[in-house]
Protein backbone atom coordinates (compact mmCIF):
# COMPACT_ATOMS: atom_id res chain seq x y z
CA UNK A 1 0.00 0.00 0.00
CA UNK A 2 2.09 3.19 -0.80
CA UNK A 3 0.69 6.54 -0.32
CA UNK A 4 1.62 10.01 -1.96
CA UNK A 5 4.86 11.87 -1.15
CA UNK A 6 4.67 15.54 0.24
CA UNK A 7 3.77 18.03 -2.00
CA UNK A 8 6.30 20.40 -3.55
CA UNK A 9 6.83 23.44 -1.48
CA UNK A 10 5.26 26.68 -3.45
CA UNK A 11 4.98 30.38 -2.30
CA UNK A 12 1.45 29.46 -0.92
CA UNK A 13 3.03 28.65 2.62
CA UNK A 14 3.80 32.57 2.92
CA UNK A 15 0.63 32.24 4.97
CA UNK A 16 1.30 30.04 7.16
CA UNK A 17 3.06 32.87 9.13
CA UNK A 18 -0.27 34.54 9.60
CA UNK A 19 -1.35 32.08 12.68
CA UNK A 20 1.91 32.24 14.32
CA UNK A 21 2.05 36.42 13.88
CA UNK A 22 -1.01 36.61 15.10
CA UNK A 23 -0.98 34.76 18.13
CA UNK A 24 2.80 35.63 19.62
CA UNK A 25 1.55 39.80 18.96
CA UNK A 26 0.92 39.67 23.06
CA UNK A 27 -0.48 42.91 22.77
CA UNK A 28 -3.09 42.96 20.40
CA UNK A 29 -4.89 40.17 22.55
CA UNK A 30 -4.11 41.06 26.26
CA UNK A 31 -7.47 42.68 27.46
CA UNK A 32 -10.97 41.22 28.73
CA UNK A 33 -13.32 43.09 26.63
CA UNK A 34 -15.40 42.80 24.54
CA UNK A 35 -16.71 38.91 25.78
CA UNK A 36 -17.73 36.00 24.08
CA UNK A 37 -20.19 34.17 25.92
CA UNK A 38 -18.92 34.53 28.97
CA UNK A 39 -15.26 34.55 27.35
CA UNK A 40 -12.48 37.66 28.21
CA UNK A 41 -11.32 38.32 24.50
CA UNK A 42 -7.82 37.37 25.54
CA UNK A 43 -9.38 33.60 26.09
CA UNK A 44 -11.53 33.53 22.81
CA UNK A 45 -9.61 35.54 20.38
CA UNK A 46 -6.80 32.77 20.98
CA UNK A 47 -8.68 29.95 21.07
CA UNK A 48 -10.63 31.41 17.92
CA UNK A 49 -6.43 31.02 16.41
CA UNK A 50 -6.63 27.68 16.73
CA UNK A 51 -9.29 26.69 13.84
CA UNK A 52 -8.51 29.66 11.76
CA UNK A 53 -4.76 27.90 11.79
CA UNK A 54 -6.33 24.74 10.53
CA UNK A 55 -8.16 26.35 8.03
CA UNK A 56 -5.11 28.59 6.45
CA UNK A 57 -3.12 25.23 6.80
CA UNK A 58 -5.97 23.28 4.76
CA UNK A 59 -5.99 25.99 2.00
CA UNK A 60 -2.01 25.63 1.67
CA UNK A 61 -2.42 21.92 1.14
CA UNK A 62 -5.06 22.14 -1.07
CA UNK A 63 -3.10 24.71 -3.30
CA UNK A 64 -0.29 22.54 -3.68
CA UNK A 65 -1.99 19.24 -4.03
CA UNK A 66 -3.64 20.74 -6.96
CA UNK A 67 -0.17 22.03 -8.31
CA UNK A 68 1.34 18.82 -7.58
CA UNK A 69 -1.15 16.44 -8.72
CA UNK A 70 -2.68 13.91 -6.29
CA UNK A 71 -0.93 10.76 -7.51
CA UNK A 72 2.97 12.00 -7.07
CA UNK A 73 5.22 8.98 -6.02
CA UNK A 74 7.26 8.60 -2.82
CA UNK A 75 10.08 10.34 -3.12
CA UNK B 1 -5.40 15.78 59.22
CA UNK B 2 -7.63 13.33 57.75
CA UNK B 3 -6.03 11.96 53.68
CA UNK B 4 -8.10 11.62 50.60
CA UNK B 5 -11.15 9.34 51.03
CA UNK B 6 -11.43 6.27 48.76
CA UNK B 7 -13.74 6.06 45.79
CA UNK B 8 -14.99 2.80 45.39
CA UNK B 9 -17.20 2.98 42.69
CA UNK B 10 -14.54 4.85 41.07
CA UNK B 11 -12.35 2.99 41.15
CA UNK B 12 -14.12 0.32 39.62
CA UNK B 13 -14.81 1.80 36.26
CA UNK B 14 -11.36 2.85 36.43
CA UNK B 15 -9.94 -0.70 36.76
CA UNK B 16 -12.48 -2.23 34.22
CA UNK B 17 -10.97 0.44 31.42
CA UNK B 18 -7.45 0.08 32.55
CA UNK B 19 -8.19 -3.69 31.73
CA UNK B 20 -9.62 -2.96 28.39
CA UNK B 21 -6.54 -1.07 27.64
CA UNK B 22 -4.09 -3.76 28.93
CA UNK B 23 -5.80 -6.44 26.73
CA UNK B 24 -5.89 -3.94 23.85
CA UNK B 25 -2.76 -3.47 24.21
CA UNK B 26 -1.07 -6.75 24.17
CA UNK B 27 -3.56 -8.00 20.87
CA UNK B 28 -1.63 -4.45 19.00
CA UNK B 29 1.03 -7.46 18.52
CA UNK B 30 -1.42 -8.94 16.10
CA UNK B 31 -2.81 -5.45 14.37
CA UNK B 32 -1.53 -4.68 11.12
CA UNK B 33 0.82 -7.86 11.50
CA UNK B 34 4.54 -7.61 10.81
CA UNK B 35 8.15 -8.94 11.95
CA UNK B 36 8.14 -7.45 15.39
CA UNK B 37 11.74 -9.28 15.82
CA UNK B 38 13.13 -6.05 13.32
CA UNK B 39 13.49 -2.51 14.74
CA UNK B 40 11.64 -0.94 11.86
CA UNK B 41 8.46 -2.84 12.61
CA UNK B 42 8.68 -2.84 16.58
CA UNK B 43 10.27 0.85 16.79
CA UNK B 44 8.20 2.45 14.04
CA UNK B 45 5.04 0.32 13.46
CA UNK B 46 6.95 -0.52 9.91
CA UNK B 47 6.00 2.53 8.76
CA UNK B 48 2.39 1.88 7.72
CA UNK B 49 0.09 4.58 9.77
CA UNK B 50 -2.44 6.14 7.78
CA UNK B 51 -4.32 9.86 8.35
CA UNK B 52 -6.89 8.49 10.81
CA UNK B 53 -4.18 6.24 13.18
CA UNK B 54 -1.48 9.40 12.54
CA UNK B 55 -3.63 11.43 14.34
CA UNK B 56 -4.07 9.25 17.19
CA UNK B 57 -0.86 8.37 17.57
CA UNK B 58 0.38 11.83 17.41
CA UNK B 59 -2.50 13.20 19.41
CA UNK B 60 -1.95 11.00 22.33
CA UNK B 61 1.69 11.15 21.63
CA UNK B 62 1.82 15.26 21.84
CA UNK B 63 -0.76 16.02 24.87
CA UNK B 64 -0.03 14.03 27.36
CA UNK B 65 -1.64 13.36 30.76
CA UNK B 66 0.85 15.36 32.06
CA UNK B 67 -0.31 18.35 29.73
CA UNK B 68 -3.66 18.02 31.08
CA UNK B 69 -3.10 17.96 34.69
CA UNK B 70 -0.29 20.61 34.68
CA UNK B 71 -1.76 23.47 31.84
CA UNK B 72 -4.61 23.86 33.75
CA UNK B 73 -2.97 23.53 37.19
CA UNK B 74 -0.90 26.52 36.06
CA UNK B 75 -3.87 28.22 34.71
CA UNK B 76 -5.27 27.49 38.42
CA UNK B 77 -2.31 28.72 40.26
CA UNK B 78 -1.03 31.75 38.06
CA UNK B 79 -3.84 32.33 35.74
CA UNK B 80 -3.36 33.66 32.34
CA UNK B 81 0.06 32.98 31.73
CA UNK B 82 -1.16 29.00 31.51
CA UNK B 83 -2.49 29.68 28.77
CA UNK B 84 0.65 29.81 26.70
CA UNK B 85 0.07 26.61 25.98
CA UNK B 86 -3.03 27.66 23.41
CA UNK B 87 -0.63 30.03 21.16
CA UNK B 88 1.92 27.26 21.81
CA UNK B 89 0.16 24.33 19.69
CA UNK B 90 -0.81 27.11 17.12
CA UNK B 91 2.44 27.98 16.17
CA UNK B 92 3.21 23.83 15.86
CA UNK B 93 1.41 23.02 13.14
CA UNK B 94 2.31 25.35 10.31
CA UNK B 95 5.90 24.52 11.33
CA UNK B 96 5.10 20.71 11.27
CA UNK B 97 3.40 21.36 7.87
CA UNK B 98 7.16 22.65 6.69
CA UNK B 99 9.38 20.23 8.13
CA UNK B 100 7.66 16.87 8.65
CA UNK B 101 6.78 16.21 5.09
CA UNK B 102 10.54 16.66 4.02
CA UNK B 103 11.96 14.97 6.93
CA UNK B 104 9.74 12.07 6.67
CA UNK B 105 10.62 10.99 2.92
CA UNK B 106 14.36 11.76 3.51
CA UNK B 107 14.62 9.20 5.93
CA UNK B 108 12.36 6.23 4.48
CA UNK B 109 14.53 7.19 1.31
CA UNK B 110 17.71 6.00 3.26
CA UNK B 111 15.71 4.31 6.18
CA UNK B 112 16.41 6.51 8.88
CA UNK B 113 14.48 5.38 12.26
CA UNK B 114 16.13 8.59 14.30
CA UNK B 115 16.83 11.67 13.95
CA UNK B 116 20.70 11.09 14.66
CA UNK B 117 20.72 8.92 12.13
CA UNK B 118 19.76 11.43 9.83
CA UNK B 119 22.39 13.67 11.48
CA UNK B 120 24.91 11.53 10.63
CA UNK B 121 24.14 10.83 7.17
CA UNK B 122 23.51 14.27 6.24
CA UNK B 123 26.34 15.64 7.82
CA UNK B 124 29.16 12.78 7.59
CA UNK B 125 29.68 13.41 11.27
CA UNK B 126 29.37 10.66 14.31
CA UNK B 127 30.12 13.17 17.05
CA UNK B 128 27.22 15.36 15.56
CA UNK B 129 24.96 12.18 15.39
CA UNK B 130 26.10 11.27 19.11
CA UNK B 131 25.12 14.79 20.60
CA UNK B 132 21.74 14.97 19.19
CA UNK B 133 21.80 11.01 20.17
CA UNK B 134 22.48 12.21 24.24
CA UNK B 135 20.49 14.98 24.12
CA UNK B 136 17.17 13.59 22.96
CA UNK B 137 17.87 10.43 25.61
CA UNK B 138 18.30 13.00 28.01
CA UNK B 139 15.66 15.36 27.34
CA UNK B 140 13.35 12.25 27.18
CA UNK B 141 14.06 10.64 30.49
CA UNK B 142 12.09 13.14 33.01
CA UNK B 143 9.66 13.49 30.52
CA UNK B 144 8.82 9.70 31.07
CA UNK B 145 9.06 10.30 35.00
CA UNK B 146 6.18 13.23 34.41
CA UNK B 147 3.72 10.24 32.94
CA UNK B 148 4.45 8.19 36.00
CA UNK B 149 3.89 11.56 38.07
CA UNK B 150 0.60 12.32 36.12
CA UNK B 151 -0.66 8.92 37.31
CA UNK B 152 0.67 9.10 40.88
CA UNK B 153 -2.19 12.21 41.35
CA UNK B 154 -4.89 10.37 39.92
CA UNK B 155 -4.33 7.22 41.85
CA UNK B 156 -4.23 9.49 44.48
CA UNK B 157 -7.30 11.44 44.03
CA UNK B 158 -8.68 7.42 43.75
CA UNK B 159 -7.88 7.41 47.13
CA UNK B 160 -5.35 4.31 46.46
CA UNK B 161 -2.46 6.24 48.82
CA UNK B 162 -1.77 3.92 51.67
CA UNK B 163 1.02 3.93 53.67
CA UNK B 164 4.56 2.46 53.77
CA UNK B 165 5.41 0.21 50.88
CA UNK B 166 1.61 -0.50 49.96
CA UNK B 167 2.04 3.75 48.93
CA UNK B 168 3.90 2.89 45.33
CA UNK B 169 2.00 -0.55 44.69
CA UNK B 170 -0.71 0.87 41.99
CA UNK B 171 1.79 2.89 40.30
CA UNK B 172 4.04 -0.04 40.27
CA UNK B 173 1.04 -2.31 38.57
CA UNK B 174 0.22 0.61 36.02
CA UNK B 175 3.99 0.33 35.33
CA UNK B 176 4.35 -3.59 34.91
CA UNK B 177 0.99 -3.15 32.26
CA UNK B 178 3.02 -0.59 30.51
CA UNK B 179 6.27 -2.04 29.97
CA UNK B 180 5.23 -5.45 29.32
CA UNK B 181 2.88 -4.20 26.16
CA UNK B 182 5.27 -2.05 25.01
CA UNK B 183 7.44 -4.74 24.83
CA UNK B 184 5.73 -7.39 23.58
CA UNK B 185 3.84 -5.06 20.73
CA UNK B 186 6.62 -2.19 20.23
CA UNK B 187 4.28 1.33 18.71
CA UNK B 188 1.28 -1.15 17.71
CA UNK B 189 0.60 -1.26 21.49
CA UNK B 190 0.41 2.45 21.98
CA UNK B 191 -1.25 3.30 18.57
CA UNK B 192 -4.15 0.97 19.64
CA UNK B 193 -4.35 2.17 22.86
CA UNK B 194 -4.41 5.86 21.96
CA UNK B 195 -7.97 5.28 20.34
CA UNK B 196 -9.22 4.75 23.61
CA UNK B 197 -7.71 7.44 25.28
CA UNK B 198 -8.42 9.98 22.78
CA UNK B 199 -12.63 8.40 23.40
CA UNK B 200 -12.53 9.36 27.00
CA UNK B 201 -10.65 12.68 26.92
CA UNK B 202 -12.86 14.23 24.36
CA UNK B 203 -15.83 12.67 26.31
CA UNK B 204 -14.42 14.03 29.69
CA UNK B 205 -13.36 17.05 28.42
CA UNK B 206 -16.92 18.00 26.79
CA UNK B 207 -18.75 17.11 29.38
CA UNK B 208 -16.86 19.07 31.79
CA UNK B 209 -17.27 22.04 29.34
CA UNK B 210 -20.93 22.02 29.60
CA UNK B 211 -21.79 20.42 32.96
CA UNK B 212 -19.46 22.67 35.24
CA UNK B 213 -20.18 25.54 33.56
CA UNK B 214 -23.64 24.76 33.93
CA UNK B 215 -23.56 23.54 37.80
CA UNK B 216 -21.56 27.44 38.40
CA UNK B 217 -24.35 29.55 36.74
CA UNK B 218 -22.22 29.89 33.24
CA UNK B 219 -19.20 30.94 31.95
CA UNK B 220 -19.64 34.54 32.83
CA UNK B 221 -19.56 33.32 36.48
CA UNK B 222 -16.57 31.67 36.45
CA UNK B 223 -14.45 34.03 35.25
CA UNK B 224 -16.16 36.46 37.00
CA UNK B 225 -14.46 34.21 40.29
CA UNK B 226 -10.70 34.82 38.81
CA UNK B 227 -9.14 37.57 40.58
CA UNK B 228 -8.53 40.24 37.72
CA UNK B 229 -5.20 40.49 37.99
CA UNK B 230 -5.34 36.65 36.86
CA UNK B 231 -7.25 37.05 34.17
CA UNK B 232 -4.77 38.98 31.49
CA UNK B 233 -0.81 39.26 31.45
CA UNK B 234 0.39 42.70 33.44
CA UNK B 235 0.86 45.30 31.03
CA UNK B 236 4.68 45.50 30.89
CA UNK B 237 6.21 49.14 32.05
CA UNK B 238 8.58 50.75 29.86
CA UNK B 239 11.95 49.55 30.52
CA UNK B 240 10.41 45.92 30.16
CA UNK B 241 8.86 43.12 27.72
CA UNK B 242 7.62 41.84 31.33
CA UNK B 243 5.11 39.11 30.87
CA UNK B 244 4.68 39.29 27.47
CA UNK B 245 8.24 38.65 26.28
CA UNK B 246 8.00 35.46 28.83
CA UNK B 247 4.32 34.81 27.15
CA UNK B 248 5.04 34.99 23.91
CA UNK B 249 8.44 33.32 24.05
CA UNK B 250 7.29 29.98 26.16
CA UNK B 251 4.99 29.47 23.35
CA UNK B 252 7.56 29.64 20.08
CA UNK B 253 10.29 27.95 22.19
CA UNK B 254 7.66 25.34 23.85
CA UNK B 255 6.23 24.78 19.43
CA UNK B 256 10.00 24.83 18.18
CA UNK B 257 11.32 21.83 21.27
CA UNK B 258 7.61 19.61 20.46
CA UNK B 259 8.83 18.21 17.45
CA UNK B 260 12.67 17.40 18.28
CA UNK B 261 11.65 15.68 21.12
CA UNK B 262 12.68 11.95 20.33
CA UNK B 263 9.07 10.59 20.61
CA UNK B 264 7.26 13.22 18.34
CA UNK B 265 9.95 12.41 15.73
CA UNK B 266 9.06 8.20 16.43
CA UNK B 267 5.38 9.03 15.82
CA UNK B 268 5.83 11.22 12.82
CA UNK B 269 7.97 9.01 11.23
CA UNK B 270 5.63 5.92 11.74
CA UNK B 271 2.96 7.66 8.96
CA UNK B 272 2.59 5.66 6.27
CA UNK B 273 3.49 9.05 3.62
CA UNK B 274 4.39 12.50 3.72
CA UNK B 275 0.43 13.44 3.05
CA UNK B 276 -0.36 11.87 5.91
CA UNK B 277 1.56 14.02 8.14
CA UNK B 278 0.10 17.40 6.16
CA UNK B 279 -3.30 16.08 6.62
CA UNK B 280 -2.41 16.01 9.90
CA UNK B 281 -1.24 19.12 10.50
CA UNK B 282 -4.52 20.54 9.50
CA UNK B 283 -6.66 18.16 11.79
CA UNK B 284 -4.22 17.35 15.23
CA UNK B 285 -5.02 21.50 16.11
CA UNK B 286 -8.92 19.59 16.99
CA UNK B 287 -6.87 18.47 20.25
CA UNK B 288 -5.40 22.30 20.79
CA UNK B 289 -8.88 23.21 20.58
CA UNK B 290 -9.54 20.68 23.49
CA UNK B 291 -6.65 21.48 25.52
CA UNK B 292 -7.27 25.29 25.18
CA UNK B 293 -10.76 24.09 26.93
CA UNK B 294 -8.97 22.19 29.55
CA UNK B 295 -6.92 24.97 30.24
CA UNK B 296 -10.14 26.35 31.54
CA UNK B 297 -10.42 23.73 34.41
CA UNK B 298 -8.04 25.89 36.18
CA UNK B 299 -10.36 28.83 36.08
CA UNK B 300 -13.42 26.45 37.13
CA UNK B 301 -11.33 25.00 39.62
CA UNK B 302 -10.86 28.51 41.34
CA UNK B 303 -14.71 29.20 40.68
CA UNK B 304 -15.25 25.88 42.90
CA UNK B 305 -13.09 26.97 45.22
CA UNK B 306 -11.69 23.20 45.47
CA UNK B 307 -7.98 25.11 46.91
CA UNK B 308 -10.22 25.76 50.36
CA UNK B 309 -11.68 21.88 50.63
CA UNK B 310 -11.33 20.47 53.20
CA UNK B 311 -11.60 17.26 51.93
CA UNK B 312 -8.77 17.59 49.38
CA UNK B 313 -6.05 19.35 51.76
CA UNK B 314 -4.56 16.38 51.68
CA UNK B 315 -3.85 16.07 48.01
CA UNK B 316 -2.95 19.89 47.58
CA UNK B 317 -0.10 19.30 50.15
CA UNK B 318 1.36 16.31 48.20
CA UNK B 319 0.54 17.40 44.67
CA UNK B 320 0.68 21.49 45.12
CA UNK B 321 -1.60 22.62 41.88
CA UNK B 322 -1.48 19.74 40.47
CA UNK B 323 -4.29 18.36 42.45
CA UNK B 324 -6.48 20.82 41.26
CA UNK B 325 -8.16 19.05 38.26
CA UNK B 326 -8.56 15.92 40.43
CA UNK B 327 -9.87 17.77 43.02
CA UNK B 328 -12.69 19.48 40.20
CA UNK B 329 -13.84 16.43 38.81
CA UNK B 330 -14.28 14.71 42.66
CA UNK B 331 -16.27 17.77 42.94
CA UNK B 332 -18.18 17.79 39.85
CA UNK B 333 -18.76 14.23 38.43
CA UNK B 334 -20.88 11.37 40.15
CA UNK B 335 -18.56 8.66 41.07
CA UNK B 336 -18.67 6.56 37.91
CA UNK B 337 -17.55 9.54 35.96
CA UNK B 338 -15.03 10.15 38.07
CA UNK B 339 -13.62 6.50 37.60
CA UNK B 340 -14.05 7.61 33.51
CA UNK B 341 -11.90 10.70 33.74
CA UNK B 342 -9.17 9.75 35.88
CA UNK B 343 -8.80 6.45 33.49
CA UNK B 344 -8.70 9.27 30.60
CA UNK B 345 -5.71 10.78 32.54
CA UNK B 346 -3.89 7.35 33.62
CA UNK B 347 -4.57 5.88 30.28
CA UNK B 348 -3.09 9.40 28.65
CA UNK B 349 -0.42 8.62 30.59
CA UNK B 350 0.21 5.30 28.96
CA UNK B 351 0.71 6.60 25.74
CA UNK B 352 3.27 8.86 25.68
CA UNK B 353 5.26 6.82 28.63
CA UNK B 354 5.50 3.84 25.66
CA UNK B 355 6.43 5.79 22.90
CA UNK B 356 8.81 7.81 24.96
CA UNK B 357 10.43 4.67 25.76
CA UNK B 358 10.26 3.44 22.58
CA UNK B 359 11.96 6.69 20.53
CA UNK B 360 14.67 6.53 23.43
CA UNK B 361 15.29 2.43 22.42
CA UNK B 362 15.23 3.30 18.84
CA UNK B 363 18.05 6.02 19.67
CA UNK B 364 19.85 3.91 21.78
CA UNK B 365 20.03 0.71 19.55
CA UNK B 366 20.67 2.52 16.43
CA UNK B 367 23.03 5.58 17.76
CA UNK B 368 24.91 4.23 19.75
CA UNK B 369 24.61 0.01 20.09
CA UNK B 370 24.88 0.41 16.07
CA UNK B 371 27.52 2.56 15.98
CA UNK B 372 29.98 2.42 18.70
CA UNK B 373 29.08 -1.36 20.53
CA UNK B 374 28.20 -3.60 17.13
CA UNK B 375 28.37 -2.08 13.92
CA UNK B 376 27.19 -5.60 12.35
CA UNK B 377 23.88 -6.23 14.07
CA UNK B 378 21.64 -8.18 12.78
CA UNK B 379 17.61 -6.97 12.84
CA UNK B 380 17.07 -9.77 15.41
CA UNK B 381 19.50 -8.32 17.72
CA UNK B 382 19.27 -4.62 17.04
CA UNK B 383 15.06 -5.27 17.66
CA UNK B 384 15.86 -7.47 21.46
CA UNK B 385 18.12 -4.40 22.22
CA UNK B 386 15.65 -2.46 21.65
CA UNK B 387 13.35 -4.25 23.77
CA UNK B 388 15.75 -4.05 26.47
CA UNK B 389 16.44 -0.45 26.76
CA UNK B 390 12.61 0.57 26.50
CA UNK B 391 12.77 -1.68 29.75
CA UNK B 392 15.34 -0.03 31.57
CA UNK B 393 14.19 3.45 30.37
CA UNK B 394 11.11 3.15 32.26
CA UNK B 395 12.31 1.53 35.20
CA UNK B 396 15.05 4.55 35.36
CA UNK B 397 11.79 6.94 35.35
CA UNK B 398 9.97 4.79 37.89
CA UNK B 399 12.90 4.59 40.42
CA UNK B 400 13.58 8.54 39.73
CA UNK B 401 10.21 9.33 40.71
CA UNK B 402 9.88 6.99 43.96
CA UNK B 403 13.48 8.04 45.08
CA UNK B 404 13.24 11.72 44.30
CA UNK B 405 10.58 14.14 45.22
CA UNK B 406 8.14 15.58 42.28
CA UNK B 407 9.72 18.61 42.41
CA UNK B 408 12.47 17.19 40.62
CA UNK B 409 11.05 15.83 38.00
CA UNK B 410 9.58 18.92 37.07
CA UNK B 411 12.76 21.07 37.16
CA UNK B 412 14.66 18.14 34.65
CA UNK B 413 12.07 18.56 32.28
CA UNK B 414 12.19 22.09 32.24
CA UNK B 415 15.89 21.17 31.39
CA UNK B 416 14.89 18.71 29.06
CA UNK B 417 13.10 21.56 26.97
CA UNK B 418 16.23 24.04 27.07
CA UNK B 419 18.17 20.75 26.15
CA UNK B 420 16.58 19.38 23.23
CA UNK B 421 15.94 22.68 21.32
CA UNK B 422 19.46 22.77 20.48
CA UNK B 423 19.71 19.87 18.13
CA UNK B 424 17.19 22.39 16.00
CA UNK B 425 20.11 23.82 14.13
CA UNK B 426 21.48 19.93 12.96
CA UNK B 427 17.76 18.33 12.40
CA UNK B 428 15.79 21.48 10.94
CA UNK B 429 18.37 23.54 8.81
CA UNK B 430 19.69 20.07 7.87
CA UNK B 431 17.08 20.09 5.83
CA UNK B 432 18.18 23.06 4.08
CA UNK B 433 20.12 23.97 0.88
CA UNK B 434 22.27 25.68 3.71
CA UNK B 435 26.07 23.98 3.55
CA UNK B 436 25.89 24.37 7.79
CA UNK B 437 29.40 22.74 8.79
CA UNK B 438 29.54 19.64 11.44
CA UNK B 439 32.45 20.95 13.44
CA UNK B 440 30.28 24.59 14.13
CA UNK B 441 26.90 22.91 14.62
CA UNK B 442 28.24 20.63 17.36
CA UNK B 443 30.20 23.61 18.46
CA UNK B 444 27.29 25.99 18.19
CA UNK B 445 25.34 22.68 20.24
CA UNK B 446 27.47 23.35 23.39
CA UNK B 447 26.90 26.83 23.58
CA UNK B 448 23.11 26.73 23.43
CA UNK B 449 23.46 23.98 26.25
CA UNK B 450 25.61 25.95 28.33
CA UNK B 451 24.21 28.68 27.70
CA UNK B 452 20.47 27.74 28.51
CA UNK B 453 21.63 25.33 31.46
CA UNK B 454 23.14 28.44 32.73
CA UNK B 455 20.20 30.99 32.70
CA UNK B 456 18.16 28.28 34.34
CA UNK B 457 20.98 27.56 36.75
CA UNK B 458 20.38 31.44 38.10
CA UNK B 459 17.06 31.02 38.75
CA UNK B 460 17.37 27.85 40.62
CA UNK B 461 15.66 25.82 38.20
CA UNK B 462 12.68 27.26 39.39
CA UNK B 463 11.75 28.78 36.05
CA UNK B 464 12.79 28.86 32.66
CA UNK B 465 11.94 32.71 32.42
CA UNK B 466 15.77 34.84 32.15
CA UNK B 467 15.57 38.00 32.32
CA UNK B 468 17.81 39.36 29.78
CA UNK B 469 19.43 42.80 30.42
CA UNK B 470 20.39 44.88 27.37
CA UNK B 471 21.28 48.21 28.80
CA UNK B 472 18.30 49.55 31.01
CA UNK B 473 15.85 47.53 29.02
CA UNK B 474 15.07 44.12 30.39
CA UNK B 475 13.40 41.18 28.52
CA UNK B 476 12.53 38.48 29.83
CA UNK B 477 12.41 35.14 27.90
CA UNK B 478 12.02 31.04 27.18
CA UNK B 479 15.92 30.52 28.31
CA UNK B 480 15.60 27.61 25.31
CA UNK B 481 15.26 30.33 23.05
CA UNK B 482 17.90 32.31 24.37
CA UNK B 483 20.33 29.56 24.52
CA UNK B 484 19.19 29.14 20.50
CA UNK B 485 19.94 31.87 19.78
CA UNK B 486 23.47 31.50 20.78
CA UNK B 487 23.96 28.25 19.21
CA UNK B 488 22.37 29.51 15.81
CA UNK B 489 24.46 32.38 15.82
CA UNK B 490 27.68 30.20 16.52
CA UNK B 491 26.61 27.65 13.85
CA UNK B 492 26.30 29.81 11.54
CA UNK B 493 29.15 32.41 11.42
CA UNK B 494 31.35 29.42 12.19
CA UNK B 495 29.83 27.44 8.81
CA UNK B 496 30.21 30.94 7.06
CA UNK B 497 34.44 30.84 7.85
CA UNK B 498 34.78 27.78 7.20
CA UNK B 499 33.67 27.45 4.15
CA UNK B 500 35.26 30.67 3.10
CA UNK B 501 38.58 28.58 3.31
CA UNK B 502 37.28 25.64 1.58
CA UNK B 503 38.50 24.52 -1.72
CA UNK B 504 36.08 23.98 -4.81
CA UNK B 505 36.93 20.20 -4.57
CA UNK B 506 35.88 19.61 -0.59
CA UNK B 507 33.25 21.96 -1.24
CA UNK B 508 31.56 19.34 -4.52
CA UNK B 509 32.08 16.56 -1.55
CA UNK B 510 29.53 17.86 0.74
CA UNK B 511 27.51 15.02 1.81
CA UNK B 512 24.49 17.70 0.80
CA UNK B 513 24.90 16.37 -2.20
CA UNK B 514 24.10 12.85 -1.36
CA UNK B 515 20.57 14.45 -0.58
CA UNK B 516 19.63 16.34 -3.85
CA UNK B 517 20.11 19.65 -2.09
Amino acid sequence: MKSPGPTRATAWRVLLAVPVIAVLWVPSFDRTGPALWGFPFFYWYQLLWVPLSSAIIGLVFLFERRRSGPSEDEG
Amino acid sequence: MSELALQPVAIVVFLALFLLVTVMGFMGARWRRGDLDTLHEWGLGGRRFGTVVSWFLLGGDLYTAYTFVAVPALVFSAGAIGFFAVPYTVIVYPLFYMVFPRLWRICKQHGYLTAPEFVRGRFDSRALSLAVAVTGILATMPYIALQLVGMQVVIAALGLSGSGIMADVPLFVAFLVLAAFTYTSGLRAPAIIAMVKDVLIYATVIVAVVVIPMQLGGWAHIFAAVPAAKLTLPVPTAHTLGSYGAYATLALGSALALFLYPHSMTAALSASGGRVLQRNAMLLPAYSFILGLLAMLGFMALAYGVGHAPQFAAGFRHYGPNFAVPALILSAFPSWFVGVAFAAIAIGALVPASIMSIATANIFTRDIYKTYLKPNATDAQESSMAKLVSLLVKLGALIFILALPATAAIEFQLLGGIWIIQTLPSVFLGLSRWRLRPGALLLGWACGMVVGTAMAASTHFKTAIFPLHLGAFTAPGYAALYGLIVNLAVAIVLSAILNAFRSAEAAARDPAARFGF
